[in-house]
């Protein structure tokens, strides 16, 4: 087992966070759907990640808590993804080679289990990363 | 007696849906039912009737709490603002009609200031391949009629455009293709084994990131140097590379749909580039036809739109005035918020809160933020003013450009709440006040 792995990350729509996005991005639905991760089970066992526990995700340019899952459209080892919105771009490199597109696809994070550490919520993590966030 | 309205667009994804089945009640209120429509545009309507739609603009005060404030405050305040700042930038219009796109031009050469849309984190990579290499497409109608090879590349529409495969490309029985899926070869390449995966003959799990590559091989096996492949390329074997490339020579009409999965990924604009090269090559032993999967309703729109005003369709500079200037990587609303450029930001039917990477969020909070939406999202949680507007497609009509740019004219199905302005009449007012004060000398 080891304590933390580098995965390519991608992140991508899902249309559970399409329904949940129009319900509100302050929804359950939407927290439901998108502050998870979807790995290769090959890459939960070498982290000795159970499914459904939290994980902690870093990147270049952040990192975020989300719950590992498996998901229904498997990821091949090395490869996962977290869909698209407010948790996803928590990690998402601002670069753009140039063409105005970050690199949503693509980039190195690292994973490794974090079981006792909260999930945040979409306006914690949004209001908080500029200054506006008064907690619940 | 309730009223059904047929024929009604969907204002979601880019397939535009204009078969949508609308139940409203007697007063024209209340949506009843929806029918011909996916799960995530019936939310649509659902949204569009409730009753904890905002009404008011809302206000930052300095506690943080937001405040009610009328119309013409907020107009004039955005006026004023955007006279006052040196660098504007108007970002957004994945979810706004084509009149409240022109009127934002009008905004924004006035304002002499930035102007965006989402294009610029999405399908722009597609149009900078686009100008480098032509674009051989149809439109959806063709598709449905004639295609008998299918090839989604890096797109999921299962989940992204709901509708797509049993609208347009897989399931439906057309003039040539009467019988429908039996008949048709389905493609998808994606490095995950997505629910479109699912349902195709072939599904091809490339390695991320090296499309690229696979699209060279294939280019090699249509000018005759299969026997040359490697054994493997980008994670995809020799031997089903050319049983592909095979049924792709022999078909009778072909399209490639791409997603995000190839402007997204390393090479950007070259992954499209070699995929409209691919194309050109399909071309000469068959009939093969090429097309970007817009993500939302009228995200065509401004690219259509702004394109007949200014020349350009997207990262437009308009800070000089009387002539427009369009160079992504300088003037792209991410490139630009990372260096701090901009001093004032309108965030219009997006959501930049959410799907901007957060490091560029942090930048452009730094200065005044306006978001103009009907619903309560990220950035009008974080943003100094908050307008509501109407619903395109649920509470205002107006013209919608289909990813395929067939311009679709969408209707209203319900009043919208009372006093609650649309994007046009909105923007119009600003650019009225930006006038005013200027010929005031105010500004």
């Amino acid at each position: 087992m080891t304590a933390n792995k580098t995965l390519n990350m991608i992140t991508q729509r899902a249309v559970e966070e399409g329904i949940a996005m129009e319900i509100g991005k302050t929804s359950k639905q939407y927290f439901d759907a998108c502050s998870i991760i979807e790995m290769n089970e090959q890459d939960m066992k070498e982290l000795g990640i159970m499914r459904n526990t939290n994980v902690r995700v870093k990147s270049e340019s952040g990192e975020v808590v989300v719950k590992a899952t498996v998901g229904r459209q498997a990821c091949y080892p090395g490869l996962c993804h977290i869909r698209q919105g407010v948790w996803a771009n928590q990690v998402v490199p601002p670069r753009t080679q140039s063409t105005g597109a970050p690199q949503y696809s693509g980039f190195p994070v690292t994973v490794e289990p974090a079981p006792n550490d909260k999930l945040k919520t979409a306006l914690e993590l949004v209001q908080g990363a500029v200054g506006l966030w008064k907690g619940d | 007696m309730p009223k059904v309205i047929e024929n009604v667009g969907c204002p979601y994804c880019g397939c535009s849906c204009d078969d949508v089945r609308v139940t409203v009640s007697d007063d024209g209120k209340d949506i009843l039912e929806v029918e011909n429509v996916c799960a995530i545009g019936t939310e649509i309507f659902k949204h569009g009737c409730s009753k904890d739609r905002i009404k008011l603009p809302r206000m930052r005060q300095p506690d943080g709490s937001m405040k009610d404030i009328s119309y013409e405050e907020a107009i004039d305040w955005t006026a004023r603002h955007l006279l006052k700042a040196k660098k504007p930038l108007m970002y957004g219009f994945g979810s706004t009609n084509c009149e409240g796109q022109a009127a934002a031009a009008r905004v924004m050469e006035i304002a002499g200031g930035m102007l965006d849309n989402c294009a610029t984190i999405c399908h722009g990579p597609s149009f900078l391949a686009i100008f480098d290499n032509g674009y051989p497409t149809c439109t959806l109608g063709e598709v449905k009629n004639r295609a008998d090879v299918i090839v989604y590349w890096g797109s999921n529409p299962a989940h992204a455009h709901p509708r797509h495969m049993s609208r347009y490309s897989i399931f439906p029985r057309g003039f040539f293709t009467g019988k429908g899926q039996k008949k048709r070869t389905v493609i998808v390449i994606d490095p995950r084994f997505t629910d479109t995966a699912n349902v195709a003959d072939y599904h091809l799990q490339i390695k991320q990131g090296h499309d690229y590559e696979l699209f060279n091989a294939f280019r090699m096996v249509i000018q005759g140097h299969g026997n040359d492949l490697p054994d493997e390329v980008a994670g995809v074997k020799k031997e089903q590379i050319l049983e592909v490339a095979e049924i792709m020579k022999n078909a009778r009409f072909g399209t490639v749909f791409f997603g995000m999965g190839l402007t997204h990924s390393d090479g950007r604009n070259h992954n499209i580039d070699i995929a409209i090269s691919l194309t050109r090559d399909l071309n000469k032993v068959s009939k093969w036809t090429i097309m970007a999967m817009r993500g939302h309703y009228n995200i065509t729109g401004p690219g259509v739109v702004w394109s007949w005003t200014f020349g350009f369709p997207y990262c437009l500079d308009l800070t000089k005035q009387n002539h427009a200037h369009m160079n992504p990587g300088e003037t792209s609303s991410v490139d630009m918020a990372m260096r701090d450029e901009v001093d004032m930001f309108i965030n219009i039917g997006t959501d930049a809160g959410a799907h901007f990477p957060i490091p560029a969020v942090k930048h452009l909070k730094k200065h005044p933020w306006v978001t103009i939406d009907p619903s309560i999202n990220m950035a009008s949680e974080i943003s100094d003013l908050h307008i509501p507007v109407c619903i395109c497609g649920v509470d205002v009509g107006g013209i919608v450009y289909r990813m395929d740019n067939v311009p679709i004219q969408f209707r209203k199905v319900i009043e919208p709440p009372e006093g609650v302005m649309d994007d046009e009449t909105l923007l119009n007012k600003i650019a009225d006040r930006m006038e005013e004060l200027k010929a005031k000398g105010e500004a």
